[in-house]
């Protein structure tokens, strides 16, 4: 039997042909990186090469220092022999599917991926391979995503009715990419949008980049409590019951995540409100996303993996579960990466 | 119904009461009459029948979503609801707002329930696809027979107070008793006048907890002392010759009681008596379970009746000589009480009177609930002497002060995920404690952390899993927790042969290594200090 072109070592996803790493969750000497979540581009690895709409992510949250070379989508480079080209994934900005071909062999590492519009970011790409590495953070038939219009609607008249009566909203989200795609779908003209140092950040690399984001206050420049009603708070999960709520006066909250698809979730809550947004795939978007493939072997990494894996097989599908570090939609909550690196 | 379905998703959704009652509130002022009608007899407790069964409507949506029976298994445990289950697989058609409330209630559900299996199938699939995910839900939630919905009955009564002007109190007499669901049910529930439901009970006055000391409650003298009961709370209703008696969840209960219809017919016209159901046996009230064996039995045999014989331990009257009385001082109702009581010939009285304690200190009485276990009590009442019998709870008049739990340090070693706001998580915990070297599992119990510490388990239970059983999960015995109860009793059902009753998680003891947990013989000590008989038998 043929030795796989990429397989799971102490360090992460590796490459021996080409003596690289994709998204390592320990230092190496040379890292892909899919992705800006820190469970995907880990601090402390000798060279990064990212996309280059990934830039000013990477060095957001990796530091200055870092040794970062970038490509842009579609363009094949050559490493050690091993051709590799990134791809748009649609899950953040400046994520992507790394193609590595060698010998005519095509194998598709996806990171983390979302195949319905993201207007924040560029629209996931489907590529030809024969094994494609595929994650499963929502690989259960009762995620089904509704499309983001109908989320930025029911997200704006939630803010109207409180700006209306003179509340604040706190919307809390991942401060990476779910952050600015919720910045993204708020209607401005209905008040200020406010963000949490966190989420600034961020939103400064993703407008470096060229994405036109609304106008939006940090939060430190708010002075008075008069200075957050009827407007809407940004903020990570992690500020969630901390002096913020305090400051803002009367206040309503709301979470936008995958998991408010299911109401145990958004009851347990200490939110308002639950919006279900997600920035990976819904069951239907895996199943999509792993036909356009065409791959004749499908590896699942984190998420719903033994279940996702038999569905698969049941399914005409080859597949088998692949054992990584990654944490899905958890990896997504950066709240205290974003301190640390800042630091 | 798409009014309905949002309204039960933003109650949900809030934890805050006057949230809630706003929720509603608007509620009342934009949805159909009759979709307000239905919602608020669903929402104080008169939900619908079940009419389809669970395994019908889950190998339907399953067929429906083109998924595999072990896939929607997967799905249910991550759900943890089998109504919001079916509604989240189905595929979404984007219709919504199709239904009228009293299209599926007048309609839909009769015929739901004439039609054979097949047309069943197909009504409800013609439903489902035409429903948002969000009116599937609730309409799984109707015909499953599983409405439920954290609001409380008095939320409901006071937003309606709020939005049509009239007292709580009126409402809240008027949801009470039997109830006929109709369309315009809400005019005659807010109507000015309405003709009066001989059958209707008063809502239950409810007592807290006492957290302190009863000192605090000041002078002795202005309290009065009974025996808290453990049994089954009831009123027993008699006018115009007819007898009803109402359990506290508002069932009306005439057929497990016969004993107790019967005996009622001595009373007087107009009354309304308060009190506990109770099973006793030569004076000697019996534990809980005697109890239990006849709640659930409609129509019980002879000899069930004369095994476990039923009284009411009467303590309170609201209604005397066809006035209510409510407003009156306790203690003047306590005369009228004894009147009625007294009344009372022959031998064999299924209605007693629950005594009045004497006591002069609270010294004095903190002595006399000592002997509640020996007793079969929970504890001891107290009640402020000038307290009128007010609708629902009220702080400061009335107080439970329960004898303290027994309790006992034991080790955690099965968990499962839980169901509803607990969902996904593992939350219902199986606790051992030891026995000749060997832990064995004794109590299953839910409740008792926070929120916090729910996460903790959940993490360690998952991190730390040695076996998978379906939905059980046998982990590593690691961790301490000190579980409390209210009794124990001999069970040949349970490995540990000890039933406790009312088990909950006290605190977490994470000083404690699992070799410092108790021993079976503990819980056999205690056993025998309530019931030295018992304990013998079981050894």
């Amino acid at each position: 039997m043929k030795k796989d072109l990429i397989t799971v070592n102490q360090n992460g996803l590796y490459c021996e042909s080409g003596d690289f790493y994709i998204d390592p969750w320990r230092s190496v000497n040379r890292a892909l990186v899919t992705h800006g979540h820190s469970d995907h581009a880990r601090y402390g690895s000798s060279k990064y090469l990212c996309a280059d709409r990934s830039l000013h992510i990477m060095q957001s949250r990796l530091g200055r220092g870092a040794h970062i070379q970038t490509v842009v989508y579609g363009k094949t480079m050559t490493i050690n022999g091993v051709e590799v080209t990134f791809y748009p994934a649609g899950h953040v900005l400046g994520s992507a599917q790394i193609l590595v071909s060698y010998k005519g062999e095509r194998w598709v590492v996806s990171g983390d991926y979302n195949v319905s519009p993201n207007r924040s970011c560029d629209p996931f790409e489907p590529v030809k391979c024969d094994v494609f590495i595929t994650e499963s953070t929502f690989g259960l038939p009762i995620y089904n995503w509704k499309p983001e219009e109908e989320i930025s609607a029911e997200i704006n008249a939630w803010w109207r009715i409180n700006a209306f009566e003179n509340r604040a909203c706190i919307l809390y989200g991942y401060s990476l990419g779910k952050a600015q795609r919720l910045i993204s779908l708020l209607d401005p003209t209905i008040g200020k949008i406010i963000t949490h140092p966190g989420v600034e950040a961020l939103n400064n690399a993703y407008r470096l980049t060229g994405v036109d984001l609304p106008l939006t206050i940090p939060l430190n420049e708010i002075k008075d409590k008069k200075g957050f009603e009827g407007a809407i708070i940004i903020a990570p999960p992690g500020a969630e019951g901390s002096s913020l709520e305090k400051r803002a006066g009367e206040s309503e909250t709301a979470f936008a995540s995958g998991w408010m698809q299911v109401r145990g979730n958004r009851r347990r809550l200490n939110s308002d409100r639950g919006f279900v947004l997600s920035d990976h795939s819904d069951w239907k978007g895996l199943i999509s996303a792993i036909q356009q493939t065409g791959a004749s072997r499908v590896l699942v990494t984190h998420g719903f993996v033994n279940t996702f894996v038999r569905w698969l097989n049941e399914n005409g599908f080859n597949a088998a579960p692949l054992e990584t570090m990654y944490s899905g939609d958890a990896g997504d909550d950066d709240t205290a990466g974003t301190g640390e690196e800042q630091g | 119904m798409k009014d309905f379905a949002l309204l039960f998703r933003s109650l949900e959704e809030t934890t805050s009461t006057n949230r809630k009652i706003s929720a509603l509130i608007s509620f009342y002022e934009s949805a159909p009459r009759e979709e307000i009608s239905y919602a608020v007899l669903y929402l104080t407790g008169n939900k619908p029948r079940r009419i389809v069964s669970s395994a019908l409507m889950r190998s339907w949506a399953a067929e429906e979503a083109g998924i595999a029976e072990w896939l929607f298994e997967e799905c249910y445990q991550v759900v943890g609801d089998l109504s919001e289950t079916l509604s989240l697989i189905i595929p979404d058609s984007g219709k919504s707002g199709l239904f009228k409330m009293g299209e599926i209630v007048g309609k839909v559900f009769p015929l739901l329930a004439a039609a054979d299996e097949a047309t069943k199938k197909e009504i409800v699939k013609d439903i489902w696809r035409n429903m948002s995910v969000n009116e599937r839900f609730l309409f799984n939630k109707m015909i499953g027979g599983s409405f439920r919905v954290g609001v409380s009955s008095q939320i409901v009564i006071t937003s309606l107070s709020r939005y049509s002007g009239l007292p709580e109190s009126v409402i809240a007499q008027r949801l009470m008793g039997k109830i006929t669901p109709s369309a315009d049910f809400i005019d005659v529930l807010l109507a000015e006048e309405t003709t009066r439901d001989i059958s209707r009970p008063y809502p239950f006055a409810l007592a807290y907890p006492l957290g302190n000391e009863p000192e605090e409650l000041g002078e002795p003298g202005e309290w009065q002392a009974e025996w808290k009961w453990d049994g089954i709370r009831a009123q027993l209703v008699k006018r115009e010759g007819k007898v009803f008696l109402w359990s506290r969840g508002m069932e009306l209960i005439n057929d497990s009681f016969p004993d107790i219809i019967s005996a009622a017919a001595e009373l007087p016209e107009g009354t309304v008596l308060d009190g506990e159901l109770l099973v006793m046996l030569d004076g000697k009230v019996l534990p809980f379970n005697s109890l239990q064996q006849r709640i659930g039995k409609k129509s019980p045999g002879k000899k069930l009746i004369s095994a476990n014989p039923v009284y009411l331990m009467a303590y309170d009257i609201p209604e005397y000589d066809t006035a209510d009385i409510r407003d009156l001082p306790i203690s003047e109702r306590r005369i009228k009480l004894n009147q009625v009581i007294s009344g009372f010939k022959g031998d064999d009285n299924r209605i007693l009177l629950s005594p009045v304690l004497d006591f002069n200190s609270w010294s004095e009485l903190r002595e006399i609930r000592r002997g509640s276990r020996e007793m079969g009590v929970e504890g001891l009442m107290l009640k402020r002497k000038s307290s009128p019998y007010f609708d629902g709870r009220k702080r400061g008049d009335w107080w439970k002060w329960k004898v303290d739990p027994l309790t006992v340090d034991c080790v955690l070693l099965y968990a499962q995920p839980g169901h509803g706001r607990r969902a996904g998580l593992f939350t219902d915990y199986t606790f051992a404690v030891w026995d000749n070297g060997k832990l064995v599992p004794f109590a299953k119990a839910y409740s008792g952390l926070t929120d916090k510490e729910i996460n903790e388990v959940d993490r360690f239970v998952k991190a730390n899993t040695i076996e998978k059983f379906g939905p059980v999960r046998s982990v590593t015995p690691m961790l301490v927790f000190e579980l409390a109860f209210e009794g124990l009793q001999l069970s040949t059902r349970h490995k540990s042969g000890i039933a406790v009753r009312f088990p909950r998680i006290s605190r977490w003891r994470r000083d404690l290594d699992i070799k410092d947990a108790d021993d079976l013989q503990k819980l056999k000590e205690y056993l025998k200090a309530i019931s030295p008989g018992d304990a013998d038998a079981g050894s």
